[in-house]
């Protein structure tokens, strides 16, 4: 019983960062049409930015919360404007050749600067320790990220769905072209949209730096399970691949359970049967 | 009657087609202009190439005394130029309220969207529906109404009436007049020519990427022989 909730905890853990991640992949796929192989870099350099902020401005947590995400769009927008957005009019494939090359630089450069180990990160004072829920022994942090990744799917899905500036995403992905007819700056809008992505991932690095330690290739582990969530879930859809995330996270944990050999391919296989009954995805649109 | 849209000599490609083959054509305030053709002769193309959406283009565009032909995309609107697309463009991901609130206001004397609502009922009633579960003829209305609240000068309309039924085009047809009674200047592309022949002041008939004649709806009657030789109706 015990090592079903401790499982059950970590696979929803592990769920937070993949809806998190996939969910900023989805918001970038869907109206830049540009498979961002750098997502995983920008997490890690969310989780990088936080620890460096502590190391040389004795910035903390709660401030690297809102600074890593800000600095890590900021960083992603000026990519966008000046890399990214030279290779829209060519074939898909030159987004994805460039943003795997630039994760490779980024990568690289931190591995040659602070190597292949991980660094650790304190979790703050004030979510140290943890809560007997009489079933189980929950860690203060774990429930927080849980709870708080959460709300940034929700707020971002509200974004998008419920909102004036939603309305132009929904509506540049759809057809950019008549959106910019109406008098929307479009290019502008896509440079927005690099950098929410982007902020999302990094905000996911903050907070995963706590739980995993702060490595270079943190984003590499993550970012092809979370590619993974995305084909499940469908490429483009912002609900599915938060609802994805969770869902595959648990999987995940609950196969550790169950059936602990394959819990590191579960997720793969379940892409697999969902690329053979439904190619578009869970909740993706037929083509 | 001052001009409010003025062309001349406009070419335009589609990558190596060459679409339009030097077209000339003034528009007045507040006139209503319908350009008839046969299908294939660039009456759509001359449309997107005005806008802009067509970038690959020679010539002279100007509007309200303004060049266009170095005008961004996303400021053609705001220089007071509505469209609304052969496809009409009706979002799926948004709801008919949100389709209706896209487009940005450019300008004032725009409608509000109570005088929207009441211009067409319809859409008030299905406003939190997916703008594409709308009918044809709702979702040309909601193409029409959306440009109307941002307050441009001109409109710009590609085969409002196209696969309609009888009833929604006199629908339109309507519509279109009241635009007209508050001063809206627009150009019409249209297939239908008996509709087009009851709300337009004036024809310009192209041809091979051409403005080939051009004349006032009184001249109709004359110039019925020659239109149908160049339109074979």
């Amino acid at each position: 019983m015990q090592a079903l909730f401790g499982q059950l905890l970590i696979g929803l853990i592990n769920g937070s960062f993949y809806a998190l991640l996939s969910l900023g992949l989805a918001v970038i796929f869907g109206l830049l049409r540009v498979i961002n192989f750098a997502h995983g870099a920008q997490y890690m350099l969310g989780a990088f930015v936080a620890f460096l902020l502590l190391q040389y401005f004795g910035i903390g947590y709660w401030a690297a919360l809102i600074v890593a995400p800000l600095i890590v769009g900021l960083l992603g927008a000026v990519i966008e404007r000046t890399m990214l957005s030279r290779l829209y009019n060519l074939d898909p494939l030159y987004g994805l050749l460039f943003t795997f090359g630039l994760a490779l630089t980024i990568e690289g450069t931190f591995r040659y600067l602070y190597g292949a180990s991980g660094q650790p990160y304190a979790p703050p004072p004030l979510l140290a320790g943890g809560t007997n829920l009489g079933f189980m022994f929950l860690p203060n942090y774990r429930g927080w990220v849980v709870v708080v990744s959460l709300l940034a799917c929700l707020g971002t899905w509200l974004l998008i769905e419920k909102t004036k500036l939603g309305s132009y995403l929904r509506a540049a992905t759809e057809n950019a072209t008549l959106v910019q007819v109406f008098g929307v700056n479009v290019p502008v809008l896509l440079t927005f949209t690099y950098a929410l992505g982007a902020a999302l991932a990094a905000f996911a690095g903050v907070l995963a730096a706590p739980i995993y330690q702060v490595s270079p290739l943190m984003g590499s582990n993550m970012i092809i399970v979370v590619f993974a969530v995305v084909v499940v879930g469908g490429m483009g859809s912002i609900m599915g691949a938060i609802v994805t995330g969770y869902m595959l996270g648990i999987a995940e944990g609950l196969t550790k359970v169950f059936y602990p050999e394959a819990s590191n391919i579960v997720i793969f296989v379940i892409m697999a049967i969902v690329l053979l009954l439904r190619p578009a995805g869970l909740f993706g649109r037929d083509a | 009657m001052k001009p409010m849209l003025q062309v001349k000599g406009l070419n335009s490609w589609y990558g190596e087609s060459h679409v339009l083959h030097g077209v000339d054509m003034t528009v007045g305030e507040g006139e209503m202009i319908t350009i008839l053709g046969r299908n294939g002769v660039g009456k759509s193309t001359t449309l997107r190439t005005i806008v802009g959406i067509l970038r690959e283009r020679k010539g002279q565009i100007l509007f309200d005394g303004k060049d266009m032909m170095n005008v961004p995309l996303h400021k053609t609107a705001h220089a007071g130029i509505g469209f609304v697309p052969e496809e009409r463009g009706i979002f799926a991901t948004l709801t008919v309220e949100e389709n209706l609130m896209l487009p940005p206001v450019v300008a004032k004397g725009g409608m509000s969207l109570d005088e929207i609502y009441e211009l067409f009922p319809n859409l008030a009633e299905r406003r939190t529906s997916p703008g594409t579960k709308l009918s044809g003829g709702e979702q040309q209305m909601l193409a029409m109404a959306r440009i109307l609240r941002t307050g441009v000068k001109m409109l710009l309309l590609d085969e409002p009436t196209e696969g309609l039924a009888p009833v929604i085009v006199q629908r339109i047809g309507e519509v279109l007049k009241k635009l007209k009674e508050r001063g809206m200047t627009v150009l019409l592309v249209e297939q239908n020519f008996r509709f087009a022949s009851k709300i337009a002041d004036r024809f310009y008939l192209m041809d091979h990427g051409q403005m080939v004649a051009d004349f006032p709806v009184s001249e109709l009657p004359n110039q019925m022989p020659m239109l149908h030789k160049v339109l074979g109706v």
